[in-house]
């Protein structure tokens, strides 16, 4: 997958450089004043940040104007001088209806970051309002048997984000609860690992869009008599199933990798075999398998935005791909804002991870 | 009938042209109550003999036998000292030794094996380290974790695998005391295997050489004459130490001069003489 190794690449940029180590500082709750540290962890990343919001801006406003000149270059040679005038005019006076279309600047997404925040306020304003007016009706609905009247109003910025969580968690629990289980079991047993590597092997780099495609066709299938939100499920299980492969692996490794002292030691202290994998094997392997928990979690979140965008499951993605068909002045700049949620909810995910990794992991050096 | 006998013990490990074979025809005999040094050089499969008499390795031919029955996998009758210690890192010092306390008392009340877990980690000193982490322990300390583990399991018999190899004169000294002080008080029977004449020879009752391996086998042993408690400081002066001492590792250099002298070829040297520079 391509896009995975640009991804983590940046993952990686990003742990390597001011972010971390400005996070780490601020936690460590120094109080003497390091005027060293404080440069490094502090200026020197907002330096970086001030550089890279101006290239962005000089990057959006050269670009603006390449396709000012395109469209007004265009009105020339097909409508003559009057329109090309007249569309020159249009586009300096900021009419929307004449912009050109192209990145957003930093100051635009700032605005539509914004707006989306008024949206969610309003929506939910209305929400609440809707609860308050239908509030007797349903509980008259309820006691004579009927279902409720739900809300059914566009869910805000807020909400999709929110659905997007619930969805990669619920994918990150199924992952667990499969690939934990499935890992301790071939890991202890060369026999099992052999006759399951060949499975793990061709479906680990199979895409997340070959996934959903699969679990559509069974989950299409299983719940045709069922009102049940499809698109979640659907989703969801994808999401479990491309990301579970790290775990599964990591699991089965360190459960086959067991040191030998420790293995002797529990031949010594003479424990029964299930004794010997909760108190001896899993324990020991523990670290891994967290590894491969993080993996898992960051994949998922990775690859969510793709299914959602694919499943038509309300979420970041199909938030993304929405405003990519809807064609509004301001849908760009709303995709770049999804685009930072998008990185910085995956970047505090990732860091939830490495610390529930640090608190398990016996060995506080190996985590990171 | 020996507490403690292996009967022409054979080990090979690997099969058909690539098999090596570590041990062969092992005799020995141990008594109850008897401490046994087995000393030999690295790499001449001390480690494989003490895995034979614990039960973690099986004998490719011949018997071990521990009180007169064979061994037959492992026993909490024999508690072992690993060299490396072995010790569990995601449990503090009391959770290591109380994991061993549970399994050889399974029908006690909890609180029965908490005192006695208490007791053993007071007994090597460790008290101040109950909650600690094998890593943030000192070689030493967690040496000592690894001996109250092994004897709270209260073992008939302990067998030690270079059980100070990996530590400091000094903290080797003092553990060896404390080890000799815990055999006296017990009188279990104990076997240490060592790479350290001195040591043996301060320890032990009996010393028996191991011929190093390929085909490794036990030497003749040598009986050691000196009261006990012994003293660290008066054993240099003692002759018969050092008449012991001399022949242990006379025997020793001989064996290391015999396996070199298998493998290198004579060299032919010129007949020279040195020069005079007088006249």
């Amino acid at each position: 997958m391509k896009q995975s190794i640009t991804l983590d690449k940046v993952t990686e940029y990003v742990e390597s450089g001011a972010f971390t180590s400005s996070v780490k500082s601020l936690g460590k709750r120094t109080l003497k004043f390091n005027s060293k540290k404080f440069f490094r962890n502090i200026l020197i990343p907002l330096f970086s940040i001030i550089v890279f919001i101006g290239v962005w801006h000089l990057g959006s406003r050269a670009l603006f104007n390449m396709e000012a000149d395109y469209k007004i270059e265009k009105a020339l040679n097909e409508r003559g001088t009057e329109a090309a005038a007249e569309i020159e005019s249009c586009i300096k006076s900021g009419n929307i209806a004449c912009q050109p279309n192209t990145l957003p600047s930093p100051v635009q997404v700032w605005d539509s970051f914004q707006s989306l925040i008024a949206d969610h306020k309003a929506i939910r304003a209305d929400k609440r309002a809707f609860v308050e007016k239908t509030a007797v009706l349903n509980e008259k609905r309820l006691a004579a048997g009927k279902e409720p009247i739900t809300y059914t109003g566009r869910p805000s910025f807020v909400d999709q984000i929110l659905t997007s969580l619930e969805t990669v968690f619920a994918g990150f629990l199924l992952a667990l609860f499969i690939a934990i289980p499935i890992g301790v079991i071939i890991g202890l047993s060369p026999t099992l690992r052999s006759s399951f590597n060949w499975l793990i092997q061709i479906f680990k780099p199979v895409s997340p869009v070959v996934w959903l495609l699969l679990v559509f066709m069974i989950v299409k299938t299983m719940t045709k008599d069922s009102n049940s939100d499809s698109a979640f499920i659907i989703s969801f299980i994808s999401v479990g199933l491309c990301s579970m492969w790290a775990t599964l692996v990591n699991t089965a490794m360190g459960v086959s990798s067991v040191d030998k002292d420790y293995i002797n030691v529990a031949r010594v202290l003479k424990l029964g075999s299930l004794q010997k994998v909760f108190k001896v094997i899993l324990p020991s392997s523990l670290p891994l398998i967290f590894t491969g928990l993080r993996i898992t979690l960051s994949v998922a979140w990775m690859v969510l935005i793709a299914i959602e965008l694919l499943a038509q499951s309300p979420g970041l993605g199909s938030f993304v791909w929405e405003e990519f068909q809807n064609g509004a002045i301001d849908s760009n700049s709303k995709i770049i804002v999804a685009m930072f949620v998008i990185g910085i909810i995956g970047f505090l995910l990732d860091r939830i991870m490495l610390t529930i990794q640090n608190m398990v992991s016996f060995n506080k050096n190996e985590g990171v | 009938m020996a507490y403690l006998e292996l009967k022409n013990v054979n080990k090979t490990y690997g099969r058909g042209k690539e098999s090596t074979q570590v041990l062969s025809d092992i005799n020995l005999e141990i008594e109850e109550g008897e401490f046994v040094a087995i000393v030999g050089f690295t790499g001449s499969g001390k480690t494989t003999l003490v895995n034979l008499i614990n039960g973690l390795l099986e004998p490719s031919s011949g018997e071990v036998l521990f009180k007169g029955k064979p061994v037959n996998g492992t026993s909490h009758e024999r508690g072992v000292i690993f060299q490396n210690y072995s010790l569990l890192p995601w449990l503090s010092v009391g959770q290591n030794v109380y994991m061993a306390v549970k399994e050889a008392f399974p029908k006690e009340k909890k609180q029965v094996l908490h005192e006695r877990v208490k007791e053993y980690v007071d007994m090597v000193g460790l008290t101040p380290a109950y909650h600690k982490r094998p890593k943030e322990l000192s070689g030493g300390m967690r040496q000592r974790v690894a001996v109250a583990r092994a004897l709270a399991m209260n073992p008939e018999m302990i067998i030690m695998d270079e059980p100070l190899g990996a530590l400091d004169a000094l903290t080797r000294g003092n553990l060896q005391d404390e080890i000799l002080n815990i055999w006296s008080k017990h009188k279990r029977t104990a076997l240490l295997i060592t790479n350290d004449v001195d040591e043996g020879i301060y320890m032990a009752d009996r010393i028996i050489p191991l011929k190093p391996g390929p085909n490794a086998t036990l030497g003749p042993e040598f009986r050691i004459d000196i009261a006990r408690p012994r003293d660290k400081t008066d054993l240099n002066d003692n002759p018969n130490f050092k008449k012991t001492r001399n022949a242990i590792i006379e025997y020793l250099m001989d064996i290391g001069e015999q396996r070199k002298s298998v493998s290198q070829k004579e060299y032919s040297l010129p007949d020279i003489s040195p020069k005079s520079f007088v006249a």
